[in-house]
């Protein structure tokens, strides 16, 4: 008896250490980002985020463009892929014949396991050429003379800018965006298609009326998830989003900068305390957002769809 | 037979009606179509550009500096392989503790944190990850950079899609099989290690295996951690190649002959991954049907 007791509590201190790694780690991450990025906390205080002048020679660092790049090539990514992903996931779960709803939905979510380089390697060589060539010269021909969101498609065309940066950001999370919306949707009640059904209504109908209601927090979750993922992802937008200008233009065809590609380019020549303190500030940014917009993602899905599997992908 | 005449203004209704749910089964088809179609095109572009420069030297030669032809993407291979098993070997025990932790120690008062924070460090940008390796090893303990780092960097990414992964399968099996192991007077940790875990074994397996192979696509944490290094290399205190890393480097280079090896490298690359995959959703399907 005793020698048992004892194994066990040997066996879960074990793994209570080990598992205890886990929130350390966290605490670790917080810490020394918050630590390393004091100097310009408090020596840059808001018009870090605020300005857009980002001069290592003079010591002037403003991320305000940085902060645009992202929020710019995020909101595109997400008017992409969300009707998609969205449409897609309704097709999977109440239009498609059954034999091949699973099998499809596997394939879209393969695009998940392409790694986040593979995709730049794409986009600079096939989408930026695509661009350049045929795409933004026939928006800027026919939506460019338009008052108002003209301004979007005007100006010179170099082909790497935030809107390739933003295409290439929704079609990565397009799949993270159909797996949790088709979760959420599986997740509705038959009844509640069965009920409008019933009634006599078109498939249509029983979406727009019974099934989307009822999912629609678990979608806005879907979508506040991809959201989270557009903002950090690095690689793909870096090789394609110009990283050249650090104006803040109207137009989509401006060069960009995100907050994660100026960390990429700049971490490691960041020499100066004020200049590193201030790519790290970038990086402090980033896990903010990152930790909320993903705690309130969840808490939204958790409310339609319990634990989704997607969520791991 | 009688037929009904409806009033006109009803057909009306009907036949608009039957439009739109023409129009949006067609619009809902054609986002299916277009979101597979990107799969296939993305893979496509991979295939054709990168087999070109699939040859034995590609695999086995060191990488040279620019102007000097041929050469291959052998370091960057092995420092993949390097930096994936050292994160497996860190992640894979971290992982599926905390899930048996979370698990079967549920009554825990830190079990809801170990999750939560798990939840937490999976949602970070991996370039987040980099800079907190980056000051914590490079920086700090190891004051350069190396493939330890590299490694660890991969780990802090790869533990907690373990952890949540075989959480998930730990809560499949099913509580009967504890407790009849328990009535017949196994103590706790035996339960745990000689019934809970083989019954979960297949979903373990599959866990690590696809945190695995996300980790070995990771680049952003590698820049700041593992730098590269164009000679074979496996000492963990140097810097060292990755096949992302490697890639990235080509691609951003203005050399059409290294364009050819970065789209080689994201073939090997993806067909790794791809298969590691698609094997995985065979052999995991077949043993739950």
């Amino acid at each position: 008896m005793q020698a048992t007791s004892r194994a066990d509590r040997a066996f879960s201190g074990g793994v209570t250490a080990l598992a205890l790694v886990v929130p350390l780690t966290l605490a670790g991450i917080t810490l020394l980002i918050v630590l390393d990025s004091w100097p310009a906390i408090t020596r840059l205080g808001l018009s870090f985020v605020t300005t857009t002048r980002w001069d290592p020679v003079h010591e002037v660092f403003g991320a305000g463009a940085y902060l645009f790049g992202t929020l710019v090539t995020t909101a595109i990514a997400v008017l992409l892929a969300a009707p998609v992903a969205v449409g897609a996931a309704i097709y999977l779960t109440e239009y498609a014949p059954l034999r091949v709803r699973t099998p499809l939905a596997f394939v879209i979510e393969l695009l998940a396991y392409i790694p986040s380089i593979v995709y730049g390697l794409w986009g600079l060589f096939v989408l930026v050429p695509f661009f350049r060539e045929f795409v933004e010269p026939t928006l800027a021909t026919w939506i460019g003379p338009l008052p108002l969101v003209g301004a979007l498609f005007s100006g010179q065309i170099v082909g790497v800018d935030l809107l390739v940066g933003g295409v290439i950001l929704a079609i990565m999370i397009l799949p993270l965006l159909l797996a949790v919306s088709r979760e959420v949707l599986l997740a509705v009640p038959g009844n509640q298609r069965e009920a409008m059904l019933g009634l006599g209504a078109t498939r249509w109908e029983a979406v727009s009326r019974a099934v989307l209601p009822y999912a629609r927090v678990g979608i806005v979750g879907a979508i506040v998830l991809g959201v989270a993922r557009a903002f950090g992802e690095t690689m793909a937008v870096t090789l394609v989003v110009g990283n050249s200008s650090t104006t803040v233009s109207p137009s989509l065809f401006t060069p960009g900068y995100t907050m994660a590609s100026a960390i990429a380019n700049q971490f490691t020549e960041a020499t100066g305390e004020l200049y590193f303190s201030a790519i790290v500030e970038i990086s402090l940014v980033l896990l903010v957002v990152a930790v909320v917009v993903n705690g309130a993602a969840r808490l939204l899905i958790r409310r339609i769809a319990g634990n989704p599997q997607g969520l791991a992908l | 037979m009688t037929t009904v005449t409806l009033p006109l203004a009803r057909s009306r209704v009907i036949a608009r009606r039957r439009i739109t749910e023409r129009v949006m089964a067609g619009l809902l088809l054609a986002a299916t179509v277009g979101a597979a179609a990107l799969l296939l095109i993305i893979l496509g572009f991979v295939l054709v550009r990168g087999l070109p420069a699939i040859t034995p030297a590609f695999f086995t030669e060191r990488t040279l500096p620019q102007g000097e032809p041929g050469g291959g993407l052998g370091p960057a291979l092995l420092g993949t392989l390097v930096l994936s098993a050292i994160a497996a070997a860190l992640a894979i025990p971290i992982g599926i503790a905390s899930a048996i932790f979370v698990v079967e120690y549920r009554s825990g008062r830190f079990a809801p944190v170990v999750r939560f924070a798990a939840e937490l460090i999976a949602g970070l940008p991996s370039i987040v990850v980099g800079v907190f390796v980056w000051a914590f090893l490079v920086r700090g303990f190891i004051g350069h950079y190396a493939a330890l780092a590299g490694g660890i960097a991969l780990a802090v990414i790869m533990t907690p899609i373990i952890a949540r992964t075989v959480e998930e399968v730990l809560r499949l099996v099913p509580g009967s099989l504890r407790e009849a192991a328990l009535a017949l007077g196994a103590p706790r940790w035996r339960v745990i290690v000689r019934v809970v875990l083989p019954t979960a074994q297949a979903g373990i397996v599959t866990a690590a295996i696809l945190a695995i192979a996300r980790a070995a696509g990771e680049t952003a944490p590698l820049l700041l951690t593992a730098l590269g290094n164009l000679f074979f290399s496996t000492d963990l205190l140097r810097p060292i190649a990755a096949l992302p890393l490697q890639i990235y480097q080509y691609a951003a280079s203005p050399y059409d002959d290294w364009h050819t090896k970065a789209w080689g490298g994201s073939l090997v690359l993806v067909v790794v991954i791809g298969l590691l995959s698609v094997a995985l959703r065979v052999a995991t399907r077949s043993r739950v049907r």
